[in-house]
């Protein structure tokens, strides 16, 4: 069943036109890939769709037109959203960080703390004290714990040492394997994208050029589009 | 050496129960009469706490709201008093000496004041909030100044203060018991506020607006919210005000007022607990004993000030914990 639907999606920053055709569907349960190289629309499309910028074509979640509604709505909708860069809530602490975005449902305190362990062993401390993998972790948790239907991870991985990495590639393919919650990924690590990942859909210059399952995604599109 | 601000806190109450306990002992009821007029403003700087501490707007218009609560408790208890009805089109009113009643039509009516302002106000932030409120105070301080009905510039007089059920309001201890179980009262529930997960997601709201709509949070809303309790405790400060001085006046509407509710909170400390108790004593403590020695005393009040805001970021109570306050 269609979860996310997305057709023709176009979105300016003031007089700069960033989307000029966005085309992507995605289904309960699915990890999808969204690639592209540098500057080709992929957080301004996650930017439209948590209404964080104004857009037009079609943009629905699950039969509801997303357009018309305010930005904290589509969270509450379920879309959870962890942003480039991570925005911790940085002057509370890692519980604090969590409990201001529970909703209720099946993701608690104690499953977040399961995923990611080391948020239990600083769950009092300050989120501008962490680490920035751990801050990672929080604004996953942080997302996690608004309960989401479709989870969106914008680099989630950039700028992490290796072994952060890994823990963060290991949660998202357990979030595969154990919950039922959409993922849409944007990442530069093609490899790990490829692993976890059921679709892929890539932007170039502000539209989709390429769509389909990650395994038809062959080195030469992925050359021609993404660069590596 | 650094304090435990748990223990500073605790010695702030103690202090606050001792001294007056003193005072009775000592035969000072004018003692008691500064450290309830401490008490009270600690009370309004609570109230105005929760939205420049936990939320980080600052209102330079809250007089607005203890000006409300003083005047609710001076047109109740004058109609009350001189057995004048009080007229309010569909229905009419032989006012109020009731303490309990007259508290909840001053929050009633600060909380639904708040809540109009807010709607306006809080659609900007920064530099314009300021001036939009500041606004308000002025052009409330200005309806007062022209209320002839209930004494226009000159204010309007108590003779008696108001009852509380099985206590002498006359009594200074007695009074400051009142105020000091309300100011009590209003520290725990700002605590609780703080933990809660309305008050964490306030706290989120200050420091990153956007970020919070997307864990499907409404700032405007939480905003909103906040405000209308800031207001309501703020005119329930400016009822015990108007009654420990038997007088309302456009005085309580001034933006001075507001001002120095800000300031009184900065020197204690933004955002903490007991930030507005301990700058409302140093205030009050200021007023008192160098207005005694010069008229110009605000000007001392305003070296305190610069020394806190340069050297000590948490108010006095960030320079003796030890730990940097919020920031707004």
């Amino acid at each position: 069943m269609t979860l996310l639907r997305i057709e023709n999606l176009s979105a300016s920053y003031g007089v700069s036109q960033a989307l000029f055709g966005v085309d992507l569907e995605m289904a309960q349960g699915e990890v999808t890939a969204l690639m592209g190289r540098n500057g080709m629309g992929k957080t301004t499309t996650v930017k439209a769709i948590c209404r964080m910028i104004r857009s037009d074509g079609t943009l629905m979640l699950d039969g509801q037109d997303l357009h018309v509604l305010p930005s904290h709505k589509v969270a509450r909708k379920g879309v959870g959203l962890v942003p480039e860069g991570r925005r911790c809530f940085a002057d509370l602490t890692v519980r604090e960080n969590l409990i201001a975005a529970a909703r209720p449902g099946e993701w608690t305190l104690h499953r977040v703390t399961e995923l990611f362990p080391r948020l239990g062993e600083r769950f009092s401390q300050r989120a501008v004290s962490l680490s920035g993998g751990e801050q990672q972790m929080l604004a996953i948790g942080r997302a996690l714990m608004t309960n989401p239907r479709l989870l969106i991870l914008d680099e989630a991985t950039e700028g992490l040492a290796p072994i952060v990495r890994q823990e963060i590639w290991a949660a998202l393919h357990r979030l595969r394997q154990e919950t039922n919650v959409a993922i849409l990924l944007i990442d530069k690590s093609l490899k790990e994208l490829a692993a976890v990942s059921d679709k892929a859909v890539i932007l170039e210059r502000g539209r989709t050029v390429w769509s389909g399952d990650i395994t038809d995604l062959t080195p030469e599109i992925s050359e021609k589009y993404v660069g590596v | 050496m650094r304090l435990n601000e748990k223990y500073f806190n605790a010695l702030m109450i103690a202090g606050l129960l001792a001294l007056p306990l003193w005072a009775v002992v000592a035969d000072q009821p004018f003692t008691i009469t500064l450290v309830t007029r401490a008490v009270i403003l600690a009370l309004a700087a609570v109230g105005l706490n929760i939205i420049l501490g936990i939320g980080g707007m600052v209102s330079f218009g809250h007089a607005v709201f203890f000006g409300i609560g003083g005047y609710a408790m001076g047109i109740l208890a004058y109609h009350a008093q001189t057995y004048t009805a009080l007229d309010l089109g569909p229905f009419s009113t032989d006012g109020t000496k009731s303490m309990p009643v007259i508290w909840l039509v001053a929050m009633i009516l600060s909380g639904l004041v708040a809540f109009f302002i807010g709607l306006l106000s809080l659609r900007t932030s920064g530099v314009y909030f300021i001036m939009i409120t500041l606004a308000f105070g002025q052009m409330f301080f200005y309806f007062a100044i022209s209320w002839a009905q209930y004494g226009g510039e000159d204010g309007l007089s108590i003779y008696v203060r108001n009852d509380f059920p099985g206590l002498n309001t006359l009594a200074p201890i007695q009074f400051y018991g009142i105020c000091f179980t309300l100011l009590c009262v209003v520290l725990f529930l700002f605590a609780r506020l703080q933990a809660s997960p309305f008050g964490l997601a306030l706290n989120a709201a200050r420091q990153t607006p956007t970020r919070v709509e997307t864990v499907g949070l409404n700032p405007m809303r939480l905003k909103l919210l906040a405000f209308v309790l800031s207001g309501a405790i703020t005119g329930l400060a400016g009822a015990l005000f108007a009654d420990l001085n038997r007088f309302v006046s456009p005085t309580m509407f001034s933006w001075q007022l507001s001002g120095e509710l800000i300031v009184l909170i900065i020197i204690g400390g933004v955002g903490r607990l007991m930030g507005p108790v301990i700058g409302a004593c140093v205030f009050v403590a200021l007023e008192h004993f160098l207005g005694e020695l010069t008229d110009f005393w605000h000007v001392y009040l305003g070296v305190v000030l610069l020394c806190i805001v340069l050297f000590g970021r948490g108010g006095l109570i960030g320079l003796l914990t030890g730990k940097e306050g919020v920031h707004v």
